[in-house]
């Protein structure tokens, strides 16, 4: 009874959970792309775990009825059926994995009728930076766009190898000093989420998290006008003191933002010389 | 003088990690006490550590494989404590120490336990199983053994003198690199894999030459033991793979001591090829551990089920096909570094081709169940346990080759709940199947299997108490590695997972009860006729524990099932009507010697005592030429000796069959 | 006796086939080892982190004279093995300390090289392009290095031992590294030189 109770709650607020529950179509497709593989694969998971305990069973040295041939070892039909039900459904998953692999490329833009919204991010220790180029504004730890509306991310690190991770949203990917990554994302309803780092980076890892907020397009317009009142701004010195290590650093606004800092920080580890025009990306990214 | 090493690298700064220093200091202590009490130096030192037996070299390496599990257990056992306990709190671990535990906890199991367990039962089973007296080159193997156990010693050695690697067990840069981690762990972390990465690579040739030049006449590859085969796969895989590890570590190795830029974030590094080299490696060791397993599966299948094993030539080409394919998978351990969508499904796609040899030998295995007469030892326990829970492994595992999948559950304890849920019961749990299988084999008396069975059943339960809540974190978005956390619908999970973790405590528990009864009662449970289990392969040819020669006449093979083959034309007690003088290596100091050189190098090179490291080096550099140059390694067993102890046995033999009748 | 003889021969010859095979295994590893390297270079040989690159660097003529001194050491090597057969012990000696001088020659040049490149600022520490150089290039000659003292070593045994079957043996593999290296000299010369100067 207690079990069966716990075992309830348990459903309950696994339907709940980051991953199952999606807020937005990239993660949604990412969920059902699980859940179909699991099916598929539940072709062999059940019988391989049903037959396994049914001849155990059967077989049992003591159950002198059952049949005995301790000679048969080979049977041409049934290696057949071995090699080949493996390969259909592989064949299948592997049809799947082409086609979903390529529509959910974290580089290909949302398709949708409005523009997205461009945010650039960068990973520190132990806290994350996005910086706002059309709007000009940059906050520590928050990440805010008006929900139904794409937004398309920059991604780098000004530190060890990050993984930028928004689980009901978008997945993640790496941010990589030096280099620029993509991802896209984008949020059916507005809502608040948790967005972290899951690639282990130092100490204070743990505490890596960040807050995403989808906002109303109203909403999102006061979040915008709020963070341009901000007192602080950010430039070349207060960018290099925020680049400091630090533990759970408060929602920090930016009403101001040195030009062009993202692409600042990615040349910061490529090389002068190769210092790209405005607007292109830059380094050795794994692609562009 | 001594480069960085100062009175500060003792770990006083947490009480736990000054008690792990003593308890290891104090162990270490306790056993050479042990060892002097009972006045067994000498024995020791001339029977066991200087010995080019492969037998006893195998032993030894799983005696150091049973200690480093102990030893990386007790770090996972720290770490779900930590993780039960740390919601919204620091727990009892400080950041700096947990990241030590989960690294030597993965660094260890992989390397230290596994990597000696696989090469330990390989060592004392396949030169019996095709019929030789000893491995190609047995020097070389007991070197293979000094370098893993100093490897080992290095990563214990870090608990007494200076900290651990934080960055994990795959040592990913540019965390891994100087500039974020200038302590002494990381080097620790390389040169343990460095010198023990050496010793795999040679085990690895020693056996590839073993097997394919020194079968016993009539073994044709096509007679060879299932268990033969995946160990010959297995050792191709680690001469060739290994090597892309000592590239990765050697090069982040530069970049830490030179001041290279291999890796680094500025200076033209390239951080992306580090993963690229160390997953080379790293998904071919995969199958490097698994496939020694599903080779004891196979054999523990057939034997407990009085039953031919089902479709050999499948698994035989099964395995042959995991092994050449593991080459070809090693991006699916990054989808999430951005390559293109060309580039992550070919990846996922070859991933998933794996699942259709592995499926194969499922089914196998399976068929060779049916209609058997399947005898419930604990050797069959394991397998049965292997089956139902390895295909939720491999389901987990398609799952995760999915790249659009993966980006949601990438870096996730479903990530982790994945990779246990193939490594426990996938090998693991075949090479306790193989411990408890051939035990009788190596020492003369079989293990105990009330306890064995006891065992078991904590291992599995605590398997799944441990590991399915990890999957369902993995939904709730948890990553792999938090020290704390402040989601409070966290915790139940973390805590059944705990609590797993003393299941399997239990478990541990069951098997050294299991040593110790069996020990005792080792008169009852002796094993004369040397085939304990109605065997079907040559192991159970010879006597247990086999004479040093292990075949006084190297058997004729006419089968694959050599053995049983024998006993059914009534030849396996057949004996010759004379003996002749076999020759045998003779035992050496020089692997021991060149074991404790590179342990002593490694820790120079990790504290930068740069006359140490020269002078270590030249020792082993010379150890070396005067080992290689030396043309007399053999010595004679004159054949009245061997008359002599063969006599003996069957003496034994034949007291033993009267008895039985 | 004879019998006896007989089977102590092919016992011989036995364990003379399992070495070469291991040895040839081990050559197989090492290549692994050479390629990764040569993959880490060829990604890496842009990176020059506004530092000197190839062309600024290297000398064709310096790396066409270690060519010619490793090609034909392998050459004079190969009359070493030739002699060996006939039981030619002055003759193998010979050869060999001419093998011996050649690639001594060659690790000169290299070193000189190396230490022409660090005296103006281009070591392994300036670059990923340059740390990826130094430790192709470096790993050959270190592999040089090791065969050079193999060769001191076995030139002593033929001297003390005379042609035994375990010194001609080892001869055997020494000649396999030893040709080894020059084709992971040719692959340097043609992936890191050449290119490096086109």
């Amino acid at each position: 009874m207690v079990i069966a109770a716990a075992l309830l709650a348990g459903a309950c607020d696994l339907r709940r959970s980051a991953v199952l529950d999606p807020k937005g179509p990239i993660a949604l497709a990412e969920r059902d792309l699980l859940f179909d593989a699991f099916f598929v694969m539940m072709l062999v998971v059940v019988p391989v775990i049903v037959l396994t305990l049914a001849f155990a069973w059967r077989y049992r040295a003591s159950n002198t009825k059952a049949a005995y041939a301790p000679k048969w070892a080979e049977s041409l039909r049934l290696d057949a059926f071995v090699w080949l039900v493996p390969a259909v459904i592989v064949i299948a998953v592997a049809v799947l994995v082409w086609r979903s692999t390529h529509k959910l490329d974290p580089y290909r833009p949302i398709d949708a009728a409005v523009p997205p919204l461009e945010v650039q991010v960068v990973a520190q220790d132990w806290k994350w930076l996005f910086i706002y180029p059309d709007q000009g504004i940059a906050v520590v730890n928050q990440l805010a766009f008006p929900s139904g509306r794409p937004v398309s991310l920059r991604i780098t690190s000004d530190t060890v190898m990050n993984s930028f991770y928004v689980p009901q949203l978008a997945g993640q990917i790496y941010a990589m000093a030096g280099m620029q990554t993509r991802l896209q994302l984008l949020a059916d309803q507005p809502g608040k989420f948790v967005g972290r780092n899951s690639m282990y980076s130092g100490g204070g890892f743990s505490d890596q998290f960040f807050e995403v907020l989808s906002l109303g397009p109203a909403d999102f317009d006061v979040w915008v006008a709020k963070a341009r009142q901000a007192p602080a701004k950010l430039d070349a010195p207060t960018y290099t003191a925020l680049t400091a290590k630090s533990r759970l650093h408060p929602i920090t606004y930016y009403s101001a933002v040195e030009p062009r800092l993202f692409d600042s920080i990615i040349a910061k580890y490529t090389h002068a010389h190769h210092a790209p025009a405005a607007g292109t990306p830059v380094g050795a990214a794994p692609r562009r | 003088m001594f480069g960085r090493l100062t009175i500060e690298a003792l770990p006083l700064y947490s009480a736990i990690a000054a008690g792990g220093a003593a308890v290891t200091v104090g162990g270490a202590l306790l056993v050479a006490i042990v060892i002097t009490w009972l006045g067994a130096w000498r024995y020791l030192w001339t029977d066991w550590l200087t010995s080019v037996d492969h037998k006893r070299i195998g032993v030894m390496y799983i005696v150091l494989a049973l200690i480093m599990l102990l030893r990386g257990f007790v770090d996972a056992i720290m770490m779900r404590a930590q993780q039960a306990m740390a919601l919204n709190s620091g727990g009892y671990l400080p950041p700096e120490h947990f990241d030590q535990i989960f690294s030597s906890h993965g660094t260890i199991m992989i390397f230290f336990m596994a990597m000696p367990f696989m090469t330990g039962l390989i060592n004392i089973i396949v030169p019996l199983q095709i019929g030789t007296r000893d491995v190609a080159f047995p020097f070389l193997n007991s070197l293979s053994l000094w370098l893993t156990a100093s490897g080992a010693g290095l990563v214990m050695l870090s608990l007494v003198i200076g900290k651990f690697s934080t960055a994990g067990w795959t040592g990913y840069p540019p965390y891994s690199g100087v500039e974020a981690n200038p302590g002494v762990g990381v080097d620790y972390w390389i040169w343990a894999i460095l010198i023990s990465g050496v010793g795999s690579t040679l085990s690895g040739i020693n056996f590839i030459v073993t097997i394919l030049k020194r079968r016993a006449p009539g073994m044709t590859l096509m007679r060879m033991t299932p268990f033969v085969w995946t160990a010959l796969c297995a050792s191709v895989l680690m001469a060739f793979a290994f090597p892309a590890l000592t590239v990765a570590c050697g090069l982040l190795a530069l970049d830490r001591t030179f001041g290279m830029h291999f890796f680094t974030n500025a200076h033209g590094g390239n951080m992306m090829n580090y993963p690229n080299l160390f997953w080379i490696w790293g998904h071919p060791e995969v199958y490097i551990l698994i496939l020694p397993a599903f080779g004891i599966f196979s054999e523990v299948v057939s034997t407990f089920s009085r039953k031919r094993l089902f479709g050999y030539e499948s698994l035989v080409y099964a395995t042959a096909a995991i092994a050449i394919l593991s080459f070809t998978v090693w991006l699916h351990h990054f989808f999430t570094m951005g390559s293109s969508a060309n580039v992550n499904a070919f990846f996922g796609i070859t991933t998933m081709i794996i699942a259709v040899p592995t499926g194969v030998k499922v089914f196998n295995w399976l068929l060779t169940m049916y209609r058997g007469r399947i005898d419930f030892h604990p050797s069959m326990m394991w397998t049965i346990g292997f089956m139902v829970t390895f295909v939720i492994g491999g389901m987990t595992g398609v799952l995760l080759a999915i790249p659009s999948a993966d980006f949601l559950m990438h870096n996730t304890t479903f990530l982790v709940a994945h990779f246990h849920n193939m490594i426990i019961p996938g090998v693991l749990f075949g090479y306790l199947a193989g411990y408890m299988y051939w035990f009788p084999k190596a020492f003369g008396f079989a293990l105990d299997r009330k306890w064995g069975l006891a065992s078991f059943w904590c291992w599995m339960i605590g398997f799944y108490l441990a590991f399915m809540p990890l999957y369902l974190l993995g939904f709730k978005g948890m990553p792999r590695r938090m020290e704390q956390y402040n989601d409070p619908s966290w915790q139940p999970y973390l805590m059944v997972a705990a609590s797993g973790a003393f299941v399997v405590l239990l478990g541990i528990a069951a098997m050294v009860m299991q040593l110790y009864v069996s020990v005792r009662d080792r008169k009852k449970t002796a094993d004369v006729t040397g085939d304990p289990f109605d065997g079907r392969t040559l192991e159970w040819a010879t006597s247990s524990p086999p004479p040093a020669y292990n075949f006084a006449v190297l058997p004729e093979v006419r089968d694959r099932e050599a053995f049983l083959d024998m006993k059914e034309r009534g030849v396996e007690r057949q004996r010759p009507a004379a003996y002749e003088d076999i020759h045998m290596p003779r035992n050496s100091m020089v692997g021991v010697a060149m074991g404790a050189f590179a342990f002593a190098f490694g820790f120079a090179m990790i504290w930068h005592i740069w006359w140490l490291a020269a002078a270590c080096g030249l020792a082993m550099w010379v150890a070396m030429i005067a080992r290689s140059s030396d043309d007399d390694a053999e010595f004679r067993i004159s054949a009245a000796e061997v008359k002599q102890i063969e006599d003996a046995r069957f003496r034994a033999l034949g007291s033993q069959a009267g008895r039985r009748a | 006796m004879s019998a006896a003889v007989t089977a102590h021969e092919s016992e011989a010859a036995a364990t003379h086939e399992q070495r070469a095979f291991g040895f040839w295994l081990y050559l197989m590893g090492d290549a692994v080892i050479f390629a990764l390297l040569f993959a880490t270079y060829v990604i890496m040989v842009k990176n020059t982190a506004g530092g000197p690159g190839g062309k600024d660097l290297f000398d064709l003529r310096n790396a066409g004279i270690e060519t010619a001194l490793l090609l034909v050491s392998s050459t004079t090597f190969g009359l070493a093995s030739l002699c060996s057969k006939t039981g030619n012990r002055g003759a193998v000696l010979a050869w060999l300390l001419v093998t011996f001088v050649l690639g001594a020659g060659f690790v000169f040049l290299e070193l000189r090289e190396f230490a022409g490149m660090i005296r103006i600022g281009a070591g392994p520490d300036r670059s990923g392009f340059l740390s990826a150089f130094f430790t192709l290039v470096g790993t050959h000659g270190l592999h040089v290095s090791v065969g050079l003292t193999w060769i001191l070593i076995l030139c002593g045994q033929v001297m003390l031992k005379g042609l035994s079957v375990p010194v001609t043996s080892r001869l055997f593999r020494l000649g396999l590294f030893w040709h080894f290296l020059d084709i992971a000299w040719v692959g340097i010369f043609s992936i890191v030189y050449l290119p490096g100067l086109l």
